[in-house]
């Protein structure tokens, strides 16, 4: 038992109105970033359609699971998958990036119920969650930590930091879920500054390691069911994406890390994105 | 200051279980008993300050009150990003404790002198910043610390700072302590030039010219009140701080006093220079060096204090409003 279940059937279908309620949001903000979004859809739909313990009535509910977006300019996924869960109306979402509205380009905990903690700059989200796995193990309270990284903040020295402190403090209630999808700011990780072998790392630095396709939502959910995988050691998830994941002519691309769709391409984004 | 400093934070540990302490790999010597009395509460993080920073707010975010402790820049430079995304913008309740303000670390050199952290943290938003004036103060400030809700750096000396005040002092956050009375001019002091700022005004006061001195062991949020009242009340106003004169102490008091209306009051920022100190040395030999003996410190006054007399009269202007 996973604590609350919508419809264990029903992520892909939730994953796909995601990626609908993306487009619109970033259309509608001539906003970037919709790559790096469309990469973790399938995760953050698996992780809120079925294995997150979040109840929308109680978004502060002391033994809720905590879920933390590192890669915070990812924030439009979250944004809609919290409306899609009920945390607040879907018509907020008509706020992202608007003069005075709720939803900040990069995700914002102020006034938005659901979003645990702000991001945007990268390297922060391991350790906020290495602090509240602490919390819960000492409080003895059952709740996860989920995190979920990009691979260019593996960059960044804080998130190895943190990433040495997890398995020494014996952190099984943590998850990092790092979205590799091997593309970068300003290019390829292998050319940019390689992370390789990757998986090995984390390995090497104590944790439970988990490679899985991150488009699968059996391989998603088999992977985040079962936390702690190995008892007393922090688990990471290295889950294999393609930027942009979804709509044909934006897959693997860097380009889409910033470009927003024109008006034809949203046409021919939706049209890809109905026909599934 | 340290000592004072522990043992207010062992008293609030022992009152308060959400009370944490994280350090950086440092504290060696004096964070045993804390580590020993309450071991679930007590996380040394390592050489790294940026988790120790993030992961305090992670703690705070689920309701603890987080100290974290290291020395000098290091718990503040650092992890800076860390302090004002994860701490201030979460208002999460995290104390920042640095030991070793100023020239405390002397001789250990530029990279052990905190001398531009107040500019720096008096900038971020959400954080009280406090640089208690002596044991008494800083003893006090961590309870004010600990009983405040949300991000406060302390900033301490070391060890062995002289005593200024003989008993307990009625601590309040942003509220200056009057430590000498007199309306020749006014020293305003921070941080551990408490005890060279009372020097300064005994040796006036024995020489007849009695002058104000006040503790602004809060920087942030500044005591304007006890500004403005000097600025009317005594004939000239100067800060002193062991930290650059760019931006903390005296930067914070001019900006008051430049906003004050039709207020005008001779004014000086005693301080270190905007530039690193080069040849190594104690910390009584690089604060003499920043002009920041007694004895430099008074010939820093007499020209202040000439014009003072000379004017012969008192500046008493009508404050506006």
């Amino acid at each position: 038992m996973e604590g609350i279940i919508q419809n264990p059937h029903s992520s892909v279908a939730f994953a796909n109105r995601i990626r609908r309620r993306v487009l619109e949001m970033i259309c509608r903000a001539k906003s970037s970033h919709i790559g790096s979004v469309f990469s973790v859809v399938d995760v953050l739909a698996v992780l809120y359609d079925q294995i997150l313990r979040v109840d929308p009535v109680r978004p502060d509910w002391r033994d809720r699971d905590r879920f933390i977006l590192s890669k915070g300019h990812a924030c439009a996924g979250l944004y809609a998958a919290l409306a899609e869960r009920g945390f607040f109306p879907a018509s907020w979402l008509e706020e992202f990036f608007a003069d005075g509205g709720r939803l900040a380009g990069h995700a914002t905990h102020w006034g938005v119920p659901g979003v645990e903690v702000s991001s945007g700059s990268l390297g922060h989200g391991l350790s906020l969650g290495c602090g509240m796995a602490v919390a819960g193990k000492h409080d003895g309270l059952g709740y996860r930590v989920f995190v979920l990284l990009s691979d260019g903040e593996c960059d960044e020295g804080s998130t190895w930091e943190a990433a040495l402190f997890a398995p020494h403090h014996g952190l099984d209630n943590l998850v990092a879920i790092v979205d590799y999808n091997k593309i970068q700011s300003f290019g390829r990780v292998a050319d940019v500054l390689n992370l390789d072998p990757f998986a090995a790392k984390w390995e090497s630095f104590g944790w439970s390691v988990c490679e899985i396709d991150g488009h699968d939502h059996a391989q998603i959910a088999n992977s985040l069911r079962g936390i702690p995988r190995s008892s007393g050691r922090p688990t990471c998830i290295v889950a294999h994406t393609v930027k942009g994941k979804g709509v044909s002519f934006m897959e693997d691309k860097v380009l889409w890390h910033y470009r927003c769709p024109d008006a034809e391409e949203r046409r021919l984004a939706f049209a890809e994105l109905e026909g599934k | 200051m340290r000592g004072a400093f522990f043992r207010g934070l062992m008293d609030l540990a022992a009152q308060d279980d959400r009370v944490y302490l994280l350090v950086g790999d440092l504290g060696f010597g004096v964070v045993e008993p804390f580590m020993r009395k309450f071991p679930e509460r007590f996380l040394n993080v390592g050489v790294a300050e940026q988790n120790m920073t993030g992961v305090a707010a992670g703690l705070a975010l689920t309701g603890k009150i987080v100290f974290t402790y290291s020395i000098a820049n290091f718990p503040i430079l650092r992890c800076l990003e860390q302090i004002r995304n994860d701490v201030c913008y979460h208002r999460a309740n995290v104390k920042i404790v640095s030991i070793g303000g100023g020239f405390s670390y002397g001789a250990l050199g530029m990279s052990h002198h905190a001398t531009e952290d107040l500019a720096i943290l008096r900038a971020l938003p959400e954080l009280t910043v406090i640089a208690p004036g002596d044991p008494v103060e800083a003893e006090a400030a961590t309870h004010a610390a600990a009983s405040h809700d949300g991000p406060c750096y302390l900033r301490l000396g070391r060890a062995g700072e002289p005593m200024v005040h003989e008993s307990k002092v009625e601590f309040q956050i942003g509220r200056a302590i009057r430590v000498r009375q007199g309306d020749a001019l006014t020293l305003i002091s921070t941080g551990a030039m408490l005890r060279t700022a009372v020097d300064v005004a005994d040796r006036l006061a024995e020489k007849g010219t009695p002058v104000r001195v006040l503790s602004m062991h809060t920087i942030k949020p500044l005591d304007t009140d006890a500004v403005l009242a000097a600025a009317v009340e005594t004939r000239a106003i100067v800060t002193i701080e062991e930290h650059s004169v760019a931006g903390g102490l005296g930067g914070a008091v001019a900006e008051c006093l430049a906003e004050s209306g039709e207020l005008r009051v001779p004014f000086k920022r005693l301080g270190i220079p905007t530039s690193f100190s080069a040849p190594p040395g104690t910390q009584e030999y690089l604060r003499e060096q920043c002009g920041l003996s007694v004895k430099s410190i008074l010939g820093s006054l007499e020209p202040l204090l000439e014009s003072v007399h000379a004017s012969g009269f008192l500046i008493r202007p009508v404050v506006t409003t």
